[in-house]
């Protein structure tokens, strides 16, 4: 560590302060937004106080919904978001430690092969593969369902690359003694491999609620119905271009409410997180 | 408790690498085997081999009177302590020892009574609600071999459980190995590199070198009569002087440095040979017998003393016992008793012992 003096002191404070209100200025922005009527929020002239009208404006943005092109109440909105967040993080974490468990554990014919195919699809996101997908989605009738939002972005290269690289680094030994305590592979998967791959999960399931989170193109492609929306979709829609015009309060209150939920998952398993990138307990 | 016997026990790695080569070898039952080697001799190969974690190319290996080159590790009836211990890092000492037993459906209470005998034994009962990583290297240990015992195997294997422990902790250590040993009875196999372990700890040596062993005796015959130029080199510290000879007539060596007499009783030898020399067997003589020696450099152990200097061209070491003093390149005599001197075919290394 280096020891700190005089300015030198002060210098951090300031730039980390500065850095914390260039983040934090929008979000108390669109924070105050959400607290003014409508018109105060379109003429920009908002003031930098919060408004009176709190609690009206959320009520109104969980539970009955905007005016605009849709209808459905953010309350609806953030479930189905929470749903499929969590089947992403949930199914990608359970499919990639177990193909992750039998690249490093298992000898079979192929296996690097199977490995590198794998890996390969870290350069195929959805994106890239957007129209089959979207066809073998369709043609299985998985339009407007929680199974067609989340299947195809499941498959992951990225949690099994890290899982690996974590199990190569737990000891031989350790297979070993189980071998000899009478463990088989899916004993020593549960009541080893598991156990120790704890934080890694957590960790690694942050990064993927949030990613599931903020998914936009492919849920937007996938669901039709307004009661199959996610909140990053439903903000898009609130946002009028025709005539009509955009309850601002409204659209500021749903970004509100769609920081909440990552932000929990965040601050709650913060402690797991850094553990599980930084140290290994083995 | 059982017999151990390997009988034409060969490894070949898939690379075509032969890690083991045709070894033979029976452990007698309850006996304290110790496969002692260089790094990369086959011992830890061959311990793995009889643990059933490395298949065996050909051969038999038999534990008791089964069979078990086909059978799997968990049903070999063994235990194994590891070098890094292999604790289960996320489960409490109680149930790193427990483990193996559940998994076999020994009944709770049995398991309950096992572990807390083997605690008790290895005084470790006061950190049995603790995780591993709260223990230091010394109880790791004993857990590892706590987690051997609750198993009450037919064979304990050992693969270096010491070398990740400090020097002093090695010794204690050491000794209690050698006790649990003595308490138990059990058929031990216990593979290491450091030969102040094999020496101590072993009822019987195994020496082996390039996947063959050199030689299979108990701790003093393998220093006394070591059976190879190998051996002879390996066992000892400071290491036996090896030079190059000529048996002329009988009984008697030329050296580079000089003529030695040897026990023509012992040994029968004509023609090239190696010759060997303990350090300890050359002695401060008297007089003007024996051989001109000036020491190099002296290091001081204490006990003895250990002289470094030529004997004709060769690099010799002398130990003697460190009393009065020895003056660095002033030239003293010592001799040589013929009784310690060891003869070695030059060309297959095998001594020529009668």
């Amino acid at each position: 560590m280096v020891e700190h003096r005089g300015l030198s002191r002060v210098i951090p404070y300031f730039v980390l302060t500065l850095g914390v209100a260039i983040i934090a200025f929008p979000v108390y922005l669109c924070f105050v937004g959400s607290t003014h009527p409508q018109h105060i929020v379109s003429n920009g002239q908002m003031p930098l106080t919060p408004g009176p009208l709190f609690f009206e404006t959320y009520y109104k943005t969980l539970f009955i919904g905007s005016s605009g092109s849709t209808r459905e109440p953010v309350s609806t909105m953030l479930i189905n978001s929470f749903i499929m967040a969590s089947i992403i993080a949930v199914g990608k974490i359970a499919i990639s430690i177990i193909s992750a468990f039998s690249v490093v554990y298992f000898k079979f014919p192929f296996r690097m092969a199977a490995f590198w195919l794998i890996f390969i699809t870290l350069m195929l996101p959805v994106e890239v593969r957007i129209y089959p997908t979207y066809k073998i989605a369709a043609d299985l009738n998985l339009l407007d369902s929680y199974a067609g939002l989340t299947i195809p972005l499941i498959a992951s290269a990225t949690a099994t690359l890290f899982f690996r690289q974590f199990f190569l680094t737990i000891p031989d030994e350790l297979v070993e003694a189980s071998k000899l305590d009478g463990a088989g592979p899916l004993r020593f998967f549960w009541d080893t491999v598991l156990p120790l791959s704890r934080t890694n999960i957590a960790a690694l399931f942050v990064i993927l609620f949030i990613y599931g989170w903020n998914q936009y193109l492919w849920p937007i492609l996938i669901t039709t119905r307004d009661d199959m929306q996610t909140i990053v979709i439903g903000i898009k829609k609130m946002i009028v271009t025709a005539d009509a015009l955009t309850e601002w309060n409204v659209v500021l209150a749903t970004a509100m409410l769609a920081m909440l939920p990552p932000v929990t998952v965040v601050v709650l398993m913060q402690r797991w997180f850094v553990k599980g990138l930084v140290e290994t307990e083995k | 408790m059982a017999t151990v016997e390997l009988t034409n026990i060969k490894k070949i790695y898939a690379g075509g690498v032969e890690a083991v080569r045709d070894v033979s070898l029976t452990v007698p039952n309850g006996s304290f085997t110790v496969l002692l080697g260089p790094s990369g001799c086959g011992k830890s190969t061959l311990l793995r081999m009889i643990a059933g974690l490395e298949t065996i190319t050909s051969g038999v290996c038999k534990i008791g009177d089964r069979v078990v080159n086909e059978i799997e590790p968990a049903d070999r009836d063994i235990a194994m302590v590891f070098q890094n211990y292999a604790l289960y890092p996320h489960m409490t000492v109680y149930d790193n020892m427990a483990y193996g037993l559940r998994n076999r459906g020994t009944p709770k209470p049995e398991i309950d009574k096992r572990v807390r005998e083997a605690a008790k034994l290895l005084a470790i009962e006061e950190y049995l609600t603790r995780k591993p990583r709260a223990l230091s290297g010394g109880q790791r240990q004993r857990v590892a071999m706590g987690r051997a015992i609750v198993r009450e195997p037919q064979v304990f294997l050992f693969d270096e459980p010491l070398s990740n422990l400090d020097a002093k902790l090695r010794v204690t250590m050491r000794l209690e190995i050698k006790r649990l040993h003595n308490r138990l009875n059990a058929t031990s196999i216990f593979v290491t590199h450091d030969q102040v372990e094999a020496m101590t700890l072993a009822d019987q040596v195994v020496v082996m070198n390039a996947g063959n062993i050199e030689q299979i005796g108990a701790p003093g015959e393998v220093y006394k009569h070591p059976a190879t130029r190998f051996v002879a080199s390996f066992i000892g510290s400071p290491a036996m002087n090896l030079m190059p000879g000529k048996v002329s007539d009988s009984g008697v060596v030329e050296t580079p440095g000089g003529k030695l007499p040897f026990d023509a009783k012992r040994f029968s030898a004509s023609g090239e040979v190696d010759v060997g020399v303990r350090p300890e067997d050359i002695h401060v003589s008297s007089g003007s017998n024996g051989f001109s020696f000036t020491p190099e450099l002296v290091e001081e152990l204490g006990a003895t003393r250990l002289l470094h200097g030529n004997f004709g061209a060769t690099p010799i070491i002398v130990a003697i016992p460190a009393s009065g003093t020895t003056h660095e390149n002033r030239e003293m005599r010592l001799s040589i008793d013929p009784a310690a001197v060891h003869l070695f075919d030059r060309n297959s290394g095998r001594s020529l012992a009668r």
